[in-house]
């Protein structure tokens, strides 16, 4: 049902001399979502969210996104959607009304119509206050509302962010997403990139990328239902000195530190998974307290950027 | 006190400077570019020998004796197309209208002035818009000729110069001046137009929008037409007001000049922001145009003085003939109409300039 897909790509590449940015990836995203790219930086986010917009020609493979084919109509692709780049791109030196109304009118709405949406998005954002403000005096979560707000005043159907919340408050982040969900609701599609776990939580669906190439793809739910993994949270009083004895045993897979907690991965073939690493563990005499635990989306990430999550 | 200088601290700026300028290969490359292109070009370009200037010939005597000035006058090399005239009147309007820089007037009793030798025996009428023009003409004041001895008082030509007998240096300079400084402040304004919104990252947001290369080149360079205009305005209100210029042709129709070389500049700036990736590059494509159109132009030296091959290559910039509309209307009180020959290459300057422009601008990022 191509008809429900906001965003098609089939064998999506992109190279930059000998550099392979994107590798064949293949995305389905459907409408009225939330989909996050979760992904350490450089592993090719940006520059597919730059061919999905049509600001860069995929070197292989193709894309529909809105039922349009990117490469062949992006000017009628750019009427339908918004792109909120990873660094703010409004004026610095314009208010925040000037740069709405700026926006605007290049996307040609009746001056009508401009000023109520701006005055509406403004009282939703919380932002009447500062309409008169310097864009450039803005603190980073009130720049990143205003930036959400000017790439949504035309209604686009489709949405990108690009790490829209990496210089804000955990507050407005929270508040952020309030306001992603409240656009889904009305129907817009909105693709997110993330390196927070706690936003890609959130998402309806997920990819996580590595290296430039697809290492996993779900909602975020099913993912952790389906790793293939033991997790075990181990508290001591020496977690250094843990860690590093049991990453030397290749049941093991990785083991995180999480405050004073560790969490190890460990081969789920291993039927007692406690024991085994207490075995590990006694010649030290460390004292530490075990339990097995339900994965989280962190645990994940570090499977999939280990190439460890079943295709 | 040096104490606080650390050599060492001093070096490591000093190579991290050399490697960012390694790096701008454009910029690498006017290093060595700027000297050589330039000295080699400005050494050969400009003289201030003037030689081949058009003149005008209204021989009213049409003797022997007369036709032998005429021919003195072509052998000193000063002046080379001759062309006839009918009256001094009409010497007068070719003057005006910059299809002449020297009119020779040779009137009816030019056997009796020779047989007599009391008056020099013709005129040299002389577009003195031009200082280094006046300064050729005067060359060729003492022309001897067999039967006239010139002597101090008595000269060969009676030297007139037609629009700044006074001799003034700014009714010279100053309309020159907006040209010049037109095309200074035009083109730094707009060749860091785009690349400003480039390093600022701008451009990414704008280039998703449905704007299109034109509209953005358009509304760029739009606002500061205004702009030139109000400079013009300022240059020539400060020339009458403190250098008592004399503005003698019509305003109106100098003000419709600017409309064809404000736009003209703009647009080599557009181009440049288009070329550069920084705005240091843009400044320094902005200088590298510039001082040819200064030395080039005929501002500071004359353009007849420059080889055949420089003078069509300074036809292309915008600067040399709006400085042959704006001294011919300011100065010589010469009709628009008269100047179409320098309207037409300012259009197709903004024309070609602005497709340029708009072709290299890609709405793309790779």
């Amino acid at each position: 049902m191509t008809g429900n897909l906001a965003i098609s790509a089939t064998n999506l590449t992109r190279k930059f001399g000998n550099i392979l940015a994107v590798d064949h990836l293949n995305l389905e995203i459907p409408e009225a979502c939330i989909f996050g790219f979760l992904g350490p930086n450089g592993c090719g986010k940006s520059t597919t969210i730059r061919m999905l917009c049509g600001l860069l020609t995929a070197t292989e493979g193709e894309a529909t996104v809105l039922g349009i084919d990117v490469a062949r109509h992006p000017e009628v692709l750019k009427r339908r959607i918004g792109y909120m780049t990873q660094r703010f791109s409004l004026y610095d030196d314009l208010t925040a009304l000037e740069n709405l109304r700026f926006m605007g009118d290049i996307y040609r709405l009746d001056r009508q119509t401009r000023d109520d949406r701006i005055a509406l998005l403004l009282e939703r954002f919380e932002l009447e206050a500062l309409s008169n403000q310097l864009a450039g005096t803005m603190s980073g979560g009130q720049r990143q509302r205003l930036a959400l707000m000017a790439v949504t005043l035309h209604e686009p159907d489709l949405l990108f962010l690009d790490e829209p919340t990496s210089a804000v408050d955990p507050e407005s982040r929270r508040q952020f997403w309030e306001f992603l969900f409240d656009m889904v609701d009305t129907g817009t599609t909105i693709l997110v990139t993330t390196h927070f776990m706690d936003e890609a939580e959130r998402c309806h669906g997920l990819a996580i990328l590595d290296k430039g190439a697809l290492a996993a793809s779900g909602s975020p739910r099913q993912m952790k239902e389906s790793l293939p993994i033991t997790v075990i949270e181990i508290e001591s009083g020496h977690s250094r000195a843990v860690r590093d004895l049991l990453l030397l045993n290749s049941k093991v897979v990785d083991v995180a530190q999480i405050g004073t907690l560790l969490h190890a991965l460990v081969d789920p073939g291993e039927a007692e998974p406690i024991r085994h690493l207490q075995r590990l563990l006694r010649q030290s005499g460390i004292k530490t307290e075990m339990k097995v635990v339900v994965p989280n989306l962190e645990d994940v990430f570090v499977m999939a950027t280990h190439g460890l999550m079943p295709a | 006190m040096i104490s606080g200088v650390s050599i060492s601290r001093v070096w490591a700026i000093a190579v991290k400077e050399v490697r960012h300028l390694r790096r701008d290969r454009l910029t690498g490359g006017m290093i060595a570019g700027i000297p050589v292109v330039m000295t080699i070009l400005f050494g050969y370009a400009i003289n201030n020998d003037v030689r081949g200037l058009s003149a005008g010939v209204v021989d009213e005597a049409n003797t022997s004796a007369s036709r032998q000035l005429i021919a003195a006058t072509r052998a000193s090399q000063v002046v080379d197309r001759l062309s006839a005239a009918d009256s001094p009147w009409e010497l007068e309007q070719l003057l005006a209208n910059n299809e002449i820089s020297i009119g020779i007037h040779i009137p009816a009793d030019f056997e009796r002035r020779l047989a007599l030798g009391q008056r020099p025996l013709a005129q040299l009428l002389v577009d003195d818009s031009d200082p280094i023009i006046l300064g050729a003409a005067r060359g060729l004041v003492n022309l001897s000729v067999a039967g006239f001895q010139p002597t101090e008082s008595l000269t060969t030509f009676e030297l007139l110069p037609m629009f700044n007998p006074e001799r003034r240096s700014a009714v010279f300079i100053v309309p020159g001046l907006c040209g010049v400084i037109l095309t200074l402040t035009m083109v730094l304004f707009t060749s860091i137009a785009i690349v400003k919104e480039r390093e600022r990252g701008n451009l990414e947001l704008l280039i998703t929008t449905p704007v299109t290369s034109l509209e953005l080149m358009v509304g760029k360079i739009a606002p500061y037409i205004v702009i030139g205009y109000i400079q013009v305005t300022l240059i020539l209100l400060l020339g009458v007001w403190l250098f008592d210029l004399p503005l003698r042709g019509s305003m109106v129709e100098l003000y419709l000049a600017v409309g064809f070389f404000v736009p003209s500049v703009l647009t080599l700036g557009l181009i440049i922001s288009t070329i550069a990736t920084t705005q240091f590059q843009a400044f320094q494509l902005t200088f590298v145009t510039f001082l040819p159109q200064l030395l080039l132009s005929g501002f500071m030296f004359p353009f007849e003085g420059m080889p055949k091959a420089v003078q069509y290559f300074a036809e292309i910039f915008p600067l040399t003939h709006f400085l042959r509309i704006v001294r011919g209307i300011v100065i010589r009180d010469a009709h628009l109409a008269a100047l179409t020959d320098e309207l037409w290459p300012l259009l197709l300057f903004f024309v070609t300039g602005m497709i340029f422009a708009t072709l290299r601008f890609s709405k793309r990022l790779d």
